[in-house]
């Protein structure tokens, strides 16, 4: 009986820790992907596979490089992976989707730190970067279930461009043309419940965000439904917009920055040059993000100021 | 909107119960045949012993005191001759003067042990001096100390602690089971002294036998309220606890008593209650023993100064297999090094542990995933504060109100990078003290 471990409290921890948590998106993260292989083909399974895979040796190439521990293990570079696949559409080229992983793993994450450090959304920036160097490719939508019949392979609009003849129905299930993982509301939707059960994101920011372009659709006249289902509204709300390192700590700051990415949304989509704005919405709110948590700190509990010395 | 902003809303962790030993009755353990008293076992001055080498001492007959009134008096716990009065090496890893006690084991009470006799506040003040006591929840302050408040407001009332938010402790619910009529008699005296009108129950809803007796018990008098809190740790800290029955907030660098509330803990009530009936002053105390290297968990009575490797053996303790003892709680405890040291005024639990408990998780990077914000009962920015100490940013440190963090330990604990949080803050607290000194 002798050589006592001395440490200091707390003496048990919780059992979640950061590769649980991004296990437990991976996991929120399917039924978006099957959905996708049904309404896009196998295809889409590859796309994603490819991202996830050249994330995850980005960063272990990175790390190396960069002399600091390997962290691939966290699971951290496979949700980026995933995400920004979920980003592309589904034809585009595998070599374009290995350099939108590396811009979003080695230049947004790995050069501003690594994990928690990036201050905007890798995946994000990932297609953001690509679609301003390859719109032709980013852009060019297939109609659902293509590879069935190869007739009418190509269709030049997402239903943001025309929402003419597109049946909500329709948009809330993901049978309309877009990026391979953001076209069904309904997987989305049923990923972030699990996600808020699991406790991994607070239900905050994606209720606030898809509730402001509702309201905000609805009295400029358009039809809300359509307007939420549509595009990567549910994707950017559910899964990118929550991401931790780049959106506020606080609940009060989630509420506000929350309503940023609507109100951007919103505008883009109905006034600006793209039909789709929640990439460059969230995109901005993550740069003043840091605004935010200064403006939003807690008020520590039964703390005056200006007392008790400086 | 409604949903987004609870004022206040109470925070914590949902910490494992693992109330093991709520059924056990206490048992009394009283086969030492050495028991040693530190001349410190509470926040103050160090107490001189009374005694000497070769002096027969008897229970209850006071041993250590001290001139300073931020003290606590030392009684022997057992009958015996003084063996030795050494510097040994206490929990807090301080070298404390100790009086050694070889045990007859007759337990033969000191002529000294006398019904106090009290008339008013004051006499009621120098009896509680008298009696050794210190709370026995936390920190080991003097409880006359508390109770001889000087400052402006008018005590109104009294919170009653019996949260017991720690996992495994189970010695406070185990009180309020048994020593319901002493705790009674204690909350009585110090209202009737000190003039206070309502007393708040605070106690945790995964107790409802407890609950249920005590509501029965005062039902019939209307300035007695039973509140059940969430079993969220840390409920019983004080400024928790005081919040959570009694709605008040208390502002940072006062006293719960500048805000008119007094917050005691069950066990010091019951005490109290007792030692006006008895006049037995804090000679004993009541521990629960438990922990995954602990075979037999129980619930105890022991003298002060039994030492704990006897203890565990007592409730047969793995022996082979313990990596980690602790005195207190797993979130707050402290872990010793030496297990031969003395249970002391303020121990409310042994808890012995395996390997399999002391894993050190690896630390990985922040992920700023605000958990430990989201816990934090002070509603502080432990990631922030982690960060301004690693930067040792004095000012950034005392904006975030460094000073307010209790040290409950819930934003480690939550923490999935496994981020040493409260440790961290409390060495820029003691950075802070150094260097305003
Ligand atoms: S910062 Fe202090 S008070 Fe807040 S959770 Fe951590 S230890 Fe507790
Ligand atoms: S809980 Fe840990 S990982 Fe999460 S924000 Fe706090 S310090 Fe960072």
């Amino acid at each position: 009986m002798s050589n006592f471990i001395v440490s200091p409290s707390p003496h048990i921890s919780s059992p979640i820790n950061t590769r649980k948590i991004m296990l437990d998106v991976l996991i929120a993260l399917v039924p978006a992907l099957i959905a996708s292989i049904i309404f896009f083909g196998v295809r889409a399974f590859i796309v994603t596979i490819v991202c996830a895979l050249s994330c995850v040796i980005f960063e272990y190439l990175a790390r190396r490089l960069m002399k600091r521990n390997n962290t691939i293990s966290d699971l951290s570079a496979v949700v980026t992976g995933v995400l920004l696949a979920f980003n592309l559409p589904v034809t585009i080229p595998l070599w374009i989707a290995v350099l939108g992983s590396f811009f979003a793993i080695v230049v947004v994450k790995q050069l501003f730190g690594g994990i928690g450090q990036n201050f905007a959304n890798p995946a994000i920036t990932g297609r953001i970067f690509l679609f301003v160097s390859f719109a032709v490719h980013m852009t060019t939508w297939v109609k659902p279930f293509y590879y069935t019949n190869k007739v009418d392979m190509v269709s030049s609009a997402t239903p943001l461009v025309n929402m003419d003849g597109v049946s909500t129905l329709d948009l809330f299930l993901g049978n309309v043309g877009g990026c391979l993982g953001e076209t069904s509301a309904l997987a989305l939707i049923i990923g972030g419940i699990y996600l808020v059960i699991k406790k991994v994101i607070s239900p905050i920011i994606p209720l606030t965000y898809i509730s402001t372009v509702f309201i905000l659709t609805l009295v400029l006249g358009e039809n809300p439904l359509n307007q939420i289902f549509a595009g990567g509204l549910m994707l950017g709300a559910i899964f990118m917009a929550t991401d931790y390192s780049t959106s506020p700590s606080t609940n009060k700051g989630k509420f506000i920055f929350a309503i940023g990415c609507g109100l951007i949304t919103v505008a883009i989509r109905l006034f600006g040059n793209y039909p789709e704005g929640v990439s460059f919405a969230i995109l901005f709110m993550n740069v003043v993000c840091p605004l935010i948590d200064r403006a939003t700190a807690t008020k520590p509990f039964g703390l005056v100021k200006n007392k008790g010395g400086k | 909107m409604g949903i987004y902003f609870f004022k206040k809303i109470q925070k914590g962790a949902h910490v494992p119960h693992m109330k093991n030993t709520e059924d056990m009755s206490f048992v009394r353990l009283d086969k030492f045949s050495e028991i040693k008293i530190p001349m410190r076992q509470h926040m103050g001055s160090v107490c001189k012993p009374l005694v000497k080498i070769g002096d027969y001492v008897k229970l209850g007959q006071k041993i250590g005191d001290s001139e300073s009134n931020f003290s606590a008096p030392i009684h022997a716990s057992c009958s015996g001759t003084v063996k030795k009065i050494d510097n040994i090496k206490t929990v807090s890893g301080e070298m404390i003067q100790t009086v050694i006690i070889e045990n007859d084991e007759k337990y033969e009470i000191s002529e000294e042990v006398k019904i106090p006799q009290i008339n008013n506040k004051e006499d009621f003040i120098k009896a509680i001096r008298e009696s050794g006591i210190v709370g026995l929840g936390g920190a080991g302050f003097p409880t006359h100390v508390k109770l001889d408040y000087k400052g402006n407001s008018k005590i109104e009332k009294l919170v009653v602690n019996c949260a017991e938010c720690e996992p495994y402790i189970t010695s406070d619910y185990r009180e309020c089971i048994e020593d319901t009529d002493n705790i009674l008699y204690g909350i009585e005296c110090v209202k009737k002294y000190l003039g206070i009108s309502k007393v708040y129950f605070g106690i945790e809803s995964n107790k409802p036998k407890a609950i249920k007796l005590l509501k029965t018990l005062t039902k019939d008098d209307d300035n007695f309220n039973v509140i059940t809190l969430k079993s969220l740790y840390p409920q019983g800290a004080e400024k928790t606890i005081i919040y959570a029955t009694t709605g008040i907030v208390v502002e940072s660098g006062k006293l719960p008593a500048d805000c008119g509330v007094l917050v005691m803990n069950v066990s010091t009530l019951g005490f109290i209650g007792n030692y006006i009936k008895t006049g037995m002053p804090l000679v004993e105390r009541k521990i629960t023993v438990d922990g995954d290297a602990i075979n037999k968990p129980n619930n105890l009575i022991v003298p002060i100064g039994a030492p704990i490797n006897e203890i565990l053996d007592y409730c047969e303790c793995k022996n082979d297999l313990v990596k980690k003892v602790l005195m207190g709680g797993p979130m707050m405890g402290i872990s010793v090094a030496d297990i031969t040291t003395p249970v002391i005024k303020n121990n409310n639990a042994i808890l012995a542990f395996t390997e399999k408990m002391c894993k050190k998780e690896e630390v990985s990077s922040c992920i700023k995933c605000g958990k430990c914000i989201s816990v934090c009962p002070m509603n502080l920015m432990p990631a922030g504060l982690e960060k301004a100490y690693d930067k040792k940013d004095f000012e950034k440190l005392n904006d975030l109100a460094i000073n307010l963090c209790i040290n409950c330990g819930c934003c480690s604990y939550i923490c999935p990078a496994n981020r040493p949080l409260a440790q961290k803050n409390q060495l820029a607290k003691t950075l802070l003290r150094n260097k305003n000194k």
